[in-house]
């Protein structure tokens, strides 16, 4: 069966979560991820959108992450604060998922500025709740597609931690969770060397070779003493998946 | 008091020149026709603040009603840059705006702070980010039990806080519900607000004892402008207008494409062309 990258990079993402996962949701590439693992095998998870959704089911993915959707179809809708204060630094989350348009070698990301913060040369939206969501959930999944542009050796700004300066530089500063155990490329699936905490490639997707990786990385990528191969897409997976993107954009408003 | 007047005279009465504002909505009740009334009257020299400014924002920043914005995500969610927003703050124009950034947390616990009338909010946040070694309004405190590191913003204080809710009553008590954001604390850590809201009844009828309500007495404006959170959405009348979010991105791009469309939709219309968008949901 045909599937595209972005597509196994999702699907990579949702088997990763169980029934055991509260979820920090963020909008695009995660969501869909959270809810086809709900859709798949993990019927029993909690999704959690900052807007204040709390054990949401949303039957199409948000195009804003406080689309009526949410609400109609969450347990119960929090304020903002409640859910920052509460759920979020309450150490409720189990596993929260951050993206960005820069990543480096220890897991830090930027979605701030490309450029000097003072006068850049693209200023993107912001951190919005990644530097907190980044520090006080569980663990940190990441989803992105990798490239020179965004696997940078150095990033612009640090718009949330990853692991610093690798090591036991997230402890340094006074953070205690995991932070990212894994990053889901359009490519391969990384993680963190355990020590020295620089990301690793795991898993190549299949028809993936060590050489794209290599090119679609701004510095030396290492690979793992055993890289595994990522299974293939299932035919249910990508049913599910396409029926789930079909949904949405039938309920955008945009005509296929 | 909650008075009920007219959108202008609203604005007329509680936004000044210079003032900071804030006109919240975490992408639901966003009150467009309240900032299309501002834009008409030509506010200028605002600080604009808002955890996710979008288009509204976009369009009061590309007419030049801004001297500031202070945000924690500037975007069009989904879609992409407010092109309006950084044609100004990358190319200046139509005048520079200047920018106080933080993260969602940092606003909504300074917020919260705002309306229980601390001086600062304080929160286990912004560690190991680097926006705390480019905002001086963010600091470090010591928890004076647990000599925990924690992170501190100054509270929330607004002039003026404009928010749209779906029902008001004839006292002018305002009930929101969904998707509530931070439209309370806003409300609650400003000099003057106002309210739009879709309908105004009699009796806000069979309801949860536990109902997000504002009382009429915490309110400087209450306003009917049926449909006035187009393009965001009222839960229980009409949904978010997604579509026009992603034309909204073609619009913007362009400096004149945009004034064509804020000339068209915005000066040359009143609020009451908002009530097109007005249904409620069977």
């Amino acid at each position: 069966m045909n599937y595209s990258p972005t597509e196994m990079m999702t699907i990579a993402a949702a088997r990763a979560l169980s029934d055991n996962d509260v979820c920090f949701v963020g909008i695009g590439t995660p969501s869909a991820a959270c809810n086809l693992a709900r859709l798949t095998h993990a019927p029993r998870i909690v999704l959690i959108y900052e807007s204040g959704t709390l054990e949401t089911k949303p039957n199409v993915l948000p195009l804003s992450i406080g689309d009526g959707e949410l609400s109609e179809t969450a347990l119960t809708t929090v304020s903002v604060p409640e859910m920052f204060r509460y759920w979020l630094q309450g150490g409720r989350i189990t596993t929260g998922f951050l993206g960005g348009a820069q990543i480096d070698r220890f897991a830090n990301l930027n979605t701030t500025v490309v450029g000097p913060y003072a006068k850049p040369n693209v200023r993107l939206p912001g951190g919005g709740g990644a530097p907190e969501i980044a520090t006080s959930c569980g663990r940190i999944f990441i989803v992105m597609a990798q490239s020179k542009r965004s696997f940078v050796d150095k990033l612009d700004f640090v718009t949330s931690l990853g692991f610093g300066k690798g090591g036991d530089d997230r402890a340094k500063h006074g953070v205690n969770t995991q932070g990212p155990t894994k990053v889901f490329t359009d490519l391969c699936v990384l993680e963190p060397d355990p020590k020295s905490k620089e990301l690793m490639v795991a898993s190549l997707h299949p028809g993936v070779a060590r050489e794209q990786v290599v090119d679609a990385t701004g510095w030396p990528i290492k690979f793992a003493a055993k890289v595994g191969e990522t299974p293939l897409p299932t035919a249910k997976e990508l049913q599910v998946l396409r029926e789930l993107y079909a949904r949405t954009e039938a309920a955008h408003g945009e005509a296929a | 008091m909650a008075t009920f007047v007219s959108l202008a005279e609203a604005v007329e009465a509680n936004v000044k020149d210079g003032d900071k504002v804030a006109m919240e909505g975490f992408t639901h009740l966003i009150p467009f026709a309240a900032g299309h009334e501002v834009i008409r009257q030509q506010r200028k020299h605002l600080t604009l603040v808002r955890m996710t400014p979008d288009l509204i924002y976009d369009q009061l920043i590309g007419m030049g009603a801004a001297d500031k914005l202070m945000f924690s995500w500037v975007g069009n969610p989904g879609v992409g840059s407010l092109h309006r927003f950084r044609d100004a703050y990358e190319k200046g124009w139509p005048r520079p705006i200047e920018i106080e950034e933080h993260s969602h947390a940092a606003m909504a616990n300074a917020y919260e702070a705002g309306a229980a009338g601390l001086p600062f909010a304080t929160f286990r946040g912004y560690r190991g980010a680097e926006l705390k070694r480019v905002n001086p309004n963010i600091k470090e405190i010591v928890c004076p039990f647990t000599a925990e590191k924690l992170a501190a913003v100054p509270a929330m204080k607004l002039d003026c806080a404009i928010v749209h809710a779906q029902r008001a009553d004839r006292a002018g008590n305002v009930m929101f519900e969904g998707i509530v954001g931070v439209q309370k604390e806003a409300v609650l850590s400003a000099k003057r607000s106002i309210v739009t809201v879709e309908e105004i009844v009699d009796d806000f009828g069979e309801r949860s004892p536990n109902a997000v309500i504002l009382p009429g007495w915490t309110l400087s404006a209450v306003v009917k402008v049926p449909g006035g959170a187009h393009p965001s959405y009222a839960h229980g009348y009409y949904k978010r207008d997604n579509a026009f979010y992603k034309a909204w991105d073609a619009i913007a791009r362009d400096r004149d494409s945009f004034r064509a469309w804020i000339d068209e939709h915005v000066l040359g219309k009143g609020p009451d062309a908002f009530a097109a968008h007005a249904r409620k949901a069977a």
